[in-house]
This record gives C-alpha cells, sequence and structure tokens, in this order.
C-alpha cells in the first residue's frame, strides 16, 4: 500500500493534511483512538470518501468493505445477506461461508446477538470478490475463541487486509503490520 | 363471573359494537320520527328489503368497480410521481407545488369541474384516484427522503447495482410507509368516490342511491346504502392490508 501527501478534512476539521505511507505487508492493521481516523482512511481506500490532494496508490481492486456497523438487511436471513454480494447469489456457498464462522445460515437478523452479526458481516465481507479486505473493527463483540477462529479465516483469505482495531491482541493474532494513527500521522 | 372476565368482554370489539346499537336505538326512539333518524331494526329492514334486489348488488358492483380502479391509478400515480420526485430536483420542484394545490383544494371543487369535462362515471373513478395520489405521493417521498442511507452505501460499496438495490434495499426501505398509506388512502378513496357519485350521480352507483334516497325522504334506504358503503369499506381494507402482508412476506 502507498499512500502519498493525503490530505483530507471534513469541512473545517483536518483529518490528514500531506501525510505519507509506504508498506509492503499484506496485514495491516490501524490502529488509534477513537476519531483519529482509521474509519476514514478505510473510507478513502475504498472510495466512499475522495481526498482533497494526494493518492492511495498499490490497493487491487475490488475492495470489500465490512463497516463499523453491520449493516446487515434486516428484511433477508444470514444467508440471503450474504449471497447479495455473491455474482451468482449461490445461497448453498453463502451458508457454507456463515457455518465456517459458526453461524446458522437461515436465522433472521432481528434474532441475532451483536457478535452474531459482527460474523455475518464478515462473512459478507469475504464471500465479496475482493482482491483487498477492509475491516473496520471486525472483532467488536466477539470472544477470544471466535476472534482467533475469524482471524484464521481471514488470514486464509490471502489476500490484502487493512483492519481498524483498538485492540493489540487482535493485530498480534492476525500477525499484522501495526500502523499507528496519532494528530493525522502515521506511526510505523 | 370474575373481573377479568368482564373486562375482556366489555373491551371486546363485540360490546363496542352492541354499546353503540342500543344508543342510536336509544336516541331514535327518542326522536320518534323514523325520517330523522331511522333506528337499526328500520335500517336492517330496508338493508334487507334492498338486498333482495338485484340493482342493489350490480350498483355496490359497479361503484366497487370505479373506485377500485381509482385507488389503483391513485397508488400508481403516486409511486410514479414520488419516484420522479426522489430522483431529480427539476422534477421536484415543478411536481411537488402541483400535488399540494391539489392536497389542499377541496374534493367538491375537483367534482363540479369534472363534471363539466367527463362522463358522470369516470368523475368517481378520477376523485379517488385524485385523492389517493397525494397520500402515496407524500409517504413515499417522506419515507426515501428519511431512509437509512448507511444501506445504500453498503450497497455501493458491493457493487450491487440498480436492480439489486432496487429491488432488495429501496423496495423494503420504503414497504412500510408504502403500506401504511396504501391503507390510510383507502377510506379517502372510498369517501372522494362516493361524495363524486352523489354529486355526478352516475347509473348504477351508491352515490345516486344514496343521492336518490334523500330526495324521496327514504332515510332508512339512506343509512342502509351508507351501512353498505362502510362494510365495503372495511373488507377493501382487510383485502389490502392482506395483500400488501403477502408481498412483505414475499420479499422477505
Amino acid at each position: 500500500m502507498r499512500i502519498e501527501n493525503l490530505s483530507f478534512s471534513y469541512g473545517k476539521k483536518t483529518v490528514f493534511s500531506n501525510v505519507s505511507l509506504k508498506t509492503d505487508d499484506r496485514i495491516i492493521c490501524l490502529m488509534g483512538k477513537s476519531g483519529c481516523g482509521k474509519t476514514t482512511l478505510l473510507n478513502l481506500i475504498a472510495g466512499l470518501l475522495k481526498a482533497d490532494s494526494g493518492t492511495i496508490n498499490e490497493i487491487p481492486q475490488p475492495c470489500s468493505l465490512m463497516f463499523q456497523e453491520d449493516r446487515l438487511l434486516p428484511w433477508l436471513n444470514a444467508k440471503q445477506n450474504v449471497a447479495l454480494v455473491l455474482e451468482d447469489g449461490d445461497e448453498e456457498k453463502a451458508s457454507e461461508l456463515l457455518r465456517d464462522l459458526g453461524l446458522e445460515p437461515d436465522m433472521e437478523i432481528s434474532k441475532l446477538s451483536g457478535g452474531m452479526k459482527r460474523r455475518v458481516a464478515l462473512a459478507r465481507a469475504l464471500a465479496f470478490r475482493s482482491e483487498t479486505l477492509l475491516l473496520d473493527e471486525p472483532f467488536k463483540g466477539l470472544d477470544e475463541n471466535l476472534m482467533k477462529s475469524c482471524a484464521e479465516l481471514i488470514k486464509k483469505q490471502g489476500k490484502l487486509t487493512i483492519l481498524a482495531t483498538h485492540s493489540q491482541k487482535e493485530a498480534e493474532e492476525l500477525g499484522a503490520k501495526i500502523i499507528r494513527i496519532e494528530d493525522g500521522i502515521f506511526y510505523y | 363471573m370474575k373481573d377479568g372476565h368482564l373486562k375482556t368482554i366489555l373491551s371486546s370489539p363485540f360490546f363496542a359494537v352492541l354499546f353503540w346499537l342500543l344508543i342510536w336505538q336509544l336516541a331514535s326512539m327518542a326522536v320518534a320520527k323514523v325520517l330523522i333518524l331511522p333506528g337499526p331494526v328500520d335500517v336492517f329492514k330496508a338493508f334487507v328489503s334492498l338486498a333482495t334486489q338485484g340493482s342493489f348488488w350490480i350498483s355496490i358492483l359497479m361503484t366497487l368497480l370505479r373506485i377500485t380502479l381509482g385507488y389503483i391509478i391513485g397508488v400508481a400515480a403516486g409511486c410514479i410521481l414520488s419516484f420522479a420526485c426522489c430522483s431529480s430536483i427539476i422534477l421536484d420542484s415543478l411536481l411537488s407545488p402541483v400535488i399540494k394545490i391539489i392536497r389542499a383544494t377541496p374534493v367538491a371543487s375537483f367534482i363540479i369541474l369534472a363534471m363539466l369535462w367527463m362522463a358522470t362515471g369516470a368523475v368517481p373513478v378520477l376523485m379517488s384516484a385524485m385523492i389517493v395520489t397525494p397520500v402515496i405521493w407524500g409517504n413515499l417521498t417522506e419515507a426515501y427522503r428519511s431512509r437509512n442511507v448507511k444501506l445504500f452505501e453498503m450497497a455501493k460499496a458491493y457493487s450491487l447495482g440498480p436492480k439489486k438495490t432496487f429491488r432488495y434495499v429501496l423496495v423494503p426501505s420504503m414497504m412500510g410507509s408504502l403500506k401504511a398509506a396504501c391503507v390510510t388512502s383507502l377510506g379517502f378513496a372510498w369517501k372522494a368516490g362516493i361524495a363524486a357519485e352523489v354529486l355526478s350521480q352516475p347509473k348504477r352507483a351508491i352515490g345516486s342511491n344514496i343521492f336518490f334516497s334523500k330526495i324521496y325522504l327514504e332515510t332508512p334506504e339512506l343509512f342502509a346504502w351508507t351501512a353498505a358503503v362502510i362494510a365495503l369499506s372495511f373488507l377493501l381494507e382487510i383485502l389490502v392490508k392482506h395483500l400488501l402482508e403477502k408481498e412483505v412476506a414475499h420479499e422477505n
């Protein structure tokens, strides 16, 4: 991943001002306090936000973005939510992925716990035919064992993975390169 | 009898109907003039007498057809106009004032105007449609403006494309509002349609019969026709609710 002279602000609030970053690592973990710009950077990489100036390069496309909120469709069940992002809409494939994450494919979204919803959102991100995984706090609400099995599944994908988290443990579990963001500056 | 059991009976819809029928009967007995206020028994007798005539059922059928047609046109027009207003600021600024004027104009004014322009049988259809369109338009437009944009952002991030986004994100997001608007506007369609029939007096229509009952001072018949309107309105409401619920369940 290569970021050059990136600047971005929300109105008058500057998040990044002319910052750069270069790393060859395949699993990158963005860490920092709440509001430091982790989610903003993921959205910039995903193309949901446009930088004021600067470039983000060497990100294989398309990207699969797991949002900080689950953003699941409550009128579809777990497997339908996952199958929706599959090109062929194969519900069997979606079910398999959900079972790998310890979930029952036919469960209604409204009946899932926070951690279960998180795993459905993760399954959807993994199901999407992408070259890069952008994961915003993917293990929120998961216990250690579940976190480990999810981390294993992410590693198995072998894709460029950039995740935002507050937990050092999660970064270590993934064997990720840690990039700290403080006052809009990258430390690595 | 236990208190709880009595409370259940007293709060049942059956008891409420019985209570108001009794009040009506007592009021009718106090007035003691069938011409001014017939009692429920007089109205029931008039209803039975009407129900034995073929023309009664033909009138009901024709009114049902007119109002249903107007309602369907109104729902379709409301959906199309709302879609147009939500997808283009120019169309929104052009159409919004027109719809707001339609909403604020008394139905009677439109009925009189429509009577000048078209066949009497078409007036109730147009009036039902005109009363339904702004309700559907307003609810759908409001629902679109207050939609969960995060879900649409998700659809964009996962490249769902316009077809899938429409079917799986937009339509279900709007379904609750559409359902509420459809049920609410059905009652309005009946009121406007019958009012249009009363004023334009097409052949074979409940409204025309209501008008003639008034002219010939047949008050029990007037009540009986009104009761038929209420019963039909309730039945249609149940049908529409059932159909929409089926549709939502199918979408799910």
